[in-house]
C-alpha cells in the first residue's frame, strides 16, 4: 500500500531544499569574503624594526597595527586583515580592485611633518603636535588647495608665532618645503592652514597621511604576494566553471549508477553545496582558489558517504533483505564505516589548521566544513529522504532502485 | 572465484617496490623543485594572454638587469599563455612596478602579474610548519585508527599513505614541478584520503573476522580477498568520482591551483590502488605470523 503522507513529506524536503537554494545562493555567494587569489590584491608581511631607544614588544605591535590600520582607512579601504604574527611581525591583507602601487607604498610611507625655523633647520613643531583632525580645504581667496590643522597646544603654537612674528616659518613634508607662510599674526587658537600642494589629490592625500600618523616603527618588507584584479578574476571564473561541470558529472554518475536513490543523494548534494558556502558566509572564511578546490573535493567525500551506503544496502538485497529492511540495515551498517573514515580525515584537516598559514589554513578551514557539513547531509539528511522514499512505499519494481547484477529482491 | 589479489601481494609488493625505488633514485639525483614557498626569492607569475616565446620573456628581465636563464623560466596554464618567472633575489615594490610596466609594454594584452616574494626567514620557517604539519597529522591518524580499530590496521593504513605521499613527491621530482605550499596541502589532502579508502575495506575485513574463525593464512587470505571484492564497487565508484571532480579542475581551473590538482590526481589514484593492492595485503602478511604462534 502506498502511504502517501510519507511520499509527500519526502517531496516537501525536496522542495525545500531546491526552493531556499535557488532563492538565496546569490545573496550568500555574494556575501562570502573572496581570498586576493580570486580578486586580486596583496598580502605584505612586515617585520617591525627596532628604533634607537625602543625594542619591538607586543606593545609595538599593537601600535604599528592601529597606525596601519588607521592609514588604511584613511585611504577608505574599510576591511582590511591587519594581524600580528610572531612576536615582531605585521601581515597586511587587502583583497579587491584598488590602485595596489599607491596603496603599497602609502603604507610604509613616512609622514615627518615639520614647522622649522627661520634658519632652515630649527625644528619647532612636528606632525606629533598635531591633532587628528586635519583636513583638505580651499583657500576662500585664491581657491588654492590648503590642509587645515590644528595643534594639541594652542599655547606652544602662540609662543611660537610670537617669537617669530613677520618673520617665515618652513613647512617641511619628509624634508621638502611645502610652503613658507610669514607669520603676520599671533595665533591664539593652535589653528593654521598648510597651503603649497599643487591639486587638491596632493591635499587630501596629506591630511590622510597626517591623521594616520607617524608609522611608530619602520616596517621591513619580509613577503608578499600580489595578484592583479584581473588574473583574480579570470581564476576564479575558471575554476567555478571547472568546479561546476566536475559537479555536473557526479549528478549524472550517481543517477546512473543508483537510479532513484542516486537522485536522492544529487538532492543531499546540492544541500551539502548551499549549507558549505552559508557555513563561509555566516562564519566569515576567506575563500581562496586551494579552499574551492577544497570544496569540490569535499562533494566527492559526501558522494563517498552514499556509495557506502547505497553499496551496503545493495549486499543486504543481495542476502535476500526487502527493500526496506536492508535499506534499514545497509545505513546503519554504513554509518559506522563513514564514521571512522571521515575522522582520519577530520583529524588531518585540524593539524593543517593548526599549523598552516594563508592557502594551508583556508583549505583547511574548507576541509574541516567540508566533512562536518557532509555528515549532516550526505548521512543524515540523505538518510532521512531514503527512508521517507523506501516508506512510502511508492516504488515495488527494483529497476527504479540501483542498477548492477545480482541485486534482487524475494 | 574473482581474481586473487592477496595470493599475487608479491607482483604488487614488487611494483610498489620499484616504484618506490625509482623515485628515490630521482630524488638523489634531482632533488626537488622547490618553489619559492621553500627557497627564498621571487616568483613572478603573468598571464599574458597570448602565445608567447620565452625568450621574449628572458629578454624583458634581463633589460631589467636580472640575472635569469631560459631554465628559470616556464611556461604554463592549459592554453600555454602563463611565463611564471623565478628570480633568486626578493625585490622591492618599485622593482614589482618596473616589471609589470616592462610587460604590459611588450604583450600590451597582458591580464596581470602575480608576484610572490619571500625572504630566508619565512621560507625556513614555512618548511618547518609543513614538516611538523605532515608529522602530527600521521601521528594522530596512527593513534586513532589504533584506537578504533587494532595497531597493525593503523600501521599497515599508514605505510600505504606513505607510499602515496612518496609516489606523489617522487612523480613531482621526476617532472621537475615547483613543490609549493599547495602542494603540501595536496599531500597532507592525499594522506586523509588513502587513510578514509583503507578504512572502508580494513572497516569490512573486521566485520568479516567477526563471523568467521580464521586458522590458516589460506583462510585468512580468502576472508580478506573476499572482503576486497565486497567492497571494490565503491571503492571505483568512489574514486571515480572525486578524479572526475580533481580532472575538471586540472583541466579547465585556474593555473595557479594547476599543481596541486596534478599531485591530488596522482595521489587519488595511488591512494585508490594501495588502498586495496597494498595495505590488505601487508596487513595478512603480518596477521598471519600472529596466526602461526597460536597453532
Amino acid at each position: 500500500m502506498v502511504r502517501w503522507s510519507r511520499f509527500i513529506a519526502f517531496l516537501l524536503i525536496v522542495a525545500i531544499i531546491f526552493g531556499v537554494t535557488g532563492a538565496t545562493t546569490k545573496k550568500i555567494w555574494s556575501k562570502i569574503p573572496l581570498g586576493l587569489d580570486l580578486r586580486g590584491g596583496f598580502d605584505i608581511l612586515y617585520q617591525i624594526q627596532p628604533t634607537k631607544g625602543q625594542t619591538v614588544n607586543s606593545d609595538a605591535q599593537k601600535a604599528t597595527i592601529a597606525a596601519l590600520d588607521e592609514r588604511l582607512a584613511a585611504m577608505n579601504y574599510t576591511d582590511p586583515v591587519i594581524q600580528a604574527e610572531g612576536t615582531d611581525r605585521v601581515r597586511v591583507q587587502l583583497a579587491g580592485v584598488f590602485d595596489q602601487k599607491a596603496v603599497k607604498s602609502a603604507l610604509v610611507a613616512e609622514a615627518k611633518l615639520e614647522f622649522r625655523a627661520p634658519d632652515d633647520k630649527t625644528v619647532l613643531l612636528t606632525g606629533k603636535d598635531l591633532v587628528n583632525n586635519a583636513k583638505y580645504e580651499t583657500d576662500p581667496q585664491t581657491n588654492a588647495p590648503v590642509v587645515a590643522v590644528e595643534f594639541k597646544d594652542p599655547k606652544k603654537f602662540a609662543d611660537i608665532t610670537q617669537k617669530y612674528l613677520q618673520q617665515p616659518i618652513g613647512i617641511w613634508l619628509n624634508d621638502k618645503l611645502l610652503s613658507k607662510p610669514t607669520v603676520q599674526t599671533v595665533i591664539a587658537n593652535g589653528k593654521a592652514t598648510i597651503t603649497g600642494m599643487s591639486s587638491p589629490q596632493e591635499a587630501i592625500k596629506l591630511a590622510q597621511l597626517l591623521n594616520a600618523g607617524a608609522l611608530p616603527f619602520p616596517l621591513k618588507q619580509l613577503s608578499s604576494t600580489t595578484v592583479g584584479p584581473s588574473l583574480g578574476e579570470s581564476a576564479l571564473h575558471s575554476t567555478l566553471v571547472a568546479g561546476l561541470i566536475g559537479i555536473a558529472l557526479i549528478f549524472l554518475f550517481m543517477i546512473v549508477m543508483y537510479r532513484i536513490p542516486g537522485l536522492i543523494a544529487d538532492c543531499a548534494l546540492v544541500a551539502y553545496m548551499f549549507l558549505i558556502l552559508a557555513t563561509f558566509a555566516g562564519m566569515h572564511l576567506t575563500l581562496t582558489l586551494p579552499g574551492l578546490a577544497a570544496l569540490v573535493l569535499g562533494v566527492g567525500m559526501a558522494v563517498d558517504a552514499n556509495i557506502i551506503t547505497y553499496e551496503r544496502i545493495k549486499d543486504e538485497l543481495r542476502n535476500g533483505k526487502s527493500i526496506l529492511s536492508a535499506s534499514i540495515s545497509g545505513s546503519r551498517r554504513a554509518l559506522r564505516t563513514i564514521l571512522d573514515s571521515n575522522v582520519t580525515t577530520l583529524i588531518a584537516g585540524i593539524v593543517m589548521y593548526y599549523y598552516g598559514t594563508g592557502a594551508i589554513k583556508s583549505f583547511a578551514e574548507a576541509l574541516i566544513a567540508g566533512i562536518v557539513v557532509s555528515l549532516i547531509t550526505a548521512v543524515f539528511l540523505s538518510r532521512l529522504m531514503l527512508m521517507l522514499f523506501m516508506r512510502s512505499n511508492l516504488i515495488k519494481n527494483i529497476k527504479w532502485i540501483f542498477s548492477g547484477k545480482g541485486v534482487q529482491t524475494k | 572465484m574473482k581474481f586473487e589479489i592477496v595470493r599475487n601481494r608479491k607482483w604488487f609488493f614488487l611494483l610498489s617496490g620499484l616504484i618506490t625505488v625509482a623515485g628515490i633514485i630521482v630524488m638523489l639525483l634531482f632533488g626537488l623543485n622547490l618553489g619559492t614557498d621553500f627557497v627564498a626569492g621571487t616568483r613572478v607569475q603573468v598571464d599574458l594572454n597570448q602565445t608567447f616565446q620565452e625568450s621574449q620573456v628572458l629578454n624583458i628581465f634581463k633589460g631589467l638587469g636580472y640575472k635569469v636563464s631560459a631554465n628559470d623560466i616556464t611556461t604554463a596554464g592549459t592554453d600555454q599563455h602563463t611565463a611564471v618567472i623565478r628570480l633568486r633575489e626578493t625585490i622591492s615594490t618599485d622593482q614589482e612596478n618596473k616589471i609589470d610596466d616592462a610587460l604590459k609594454k611588450q604583450f600590451p594584452h597582458e591580464k596581470g602579474t602575480q608576484v610572490d616574494t619571500v625572504s630566508p626567514i619565512v621560507a625556513k620557517e614555512l618548511s618547518k610548519n609543513a614538516f611538523y604539519a605532515v608529522l602530527f597529522a600521521s601521528v594522530g591518524i596512527v593513534i586513532y585508527v589504533a584506537i578504533r580499530f587494532e595497531y597493525r590496521f593503523g600501521v599497515s593504513g599508514i605505510i600505504a599513505l606513505l607510499h602515496d605521499a612518496f609516489i606523489v613527491i617522487s612523480v613531482f621530482a621526476l617532472l621537475r614541478l615547483e613543490v609549493d605550499i599547495p602542494f603540501i596541502a595536496a599531500v597532507l589532502t592525499i594522506v586523509g584520503y588513502s587513510i578514509n579508502d583503507t578504512i572502508v575495506i580494513f572497516d569490512r575485513i573486521r566485520e568479516n573476522l567477526k563471523n568467521q574463525k580464521v586458522k590458516t593464512l589460506s583462510e585468512l587470505e580468502t576472508l580478506v580477498n573476499h572482503s576486497l571484492w565486497q567492497t571494490m564497487t565503491r571503492s571505483i565508484n568512489t574514486v571515480l568520482t572525486v578524479i572526475f571532480a580533481d580532472a575538471m579542475l586540472f583541466f579547465f581551473g585556474g593555473t595557479s591551483i594547476h599543481n596541486f590538482t596534478f599531485a591530488l590526481l596522482v595521489g587519488l589514484i595511488s591512494g585508490a590502488y594501495s588502498s586495496i593492492f597494498i595495505a590488505s595485503p601487508i596487513w595478512v602478511v603480518w596477521r598471519s605470523r600472529s596466526l602461526k604462534k597460536q597453532s
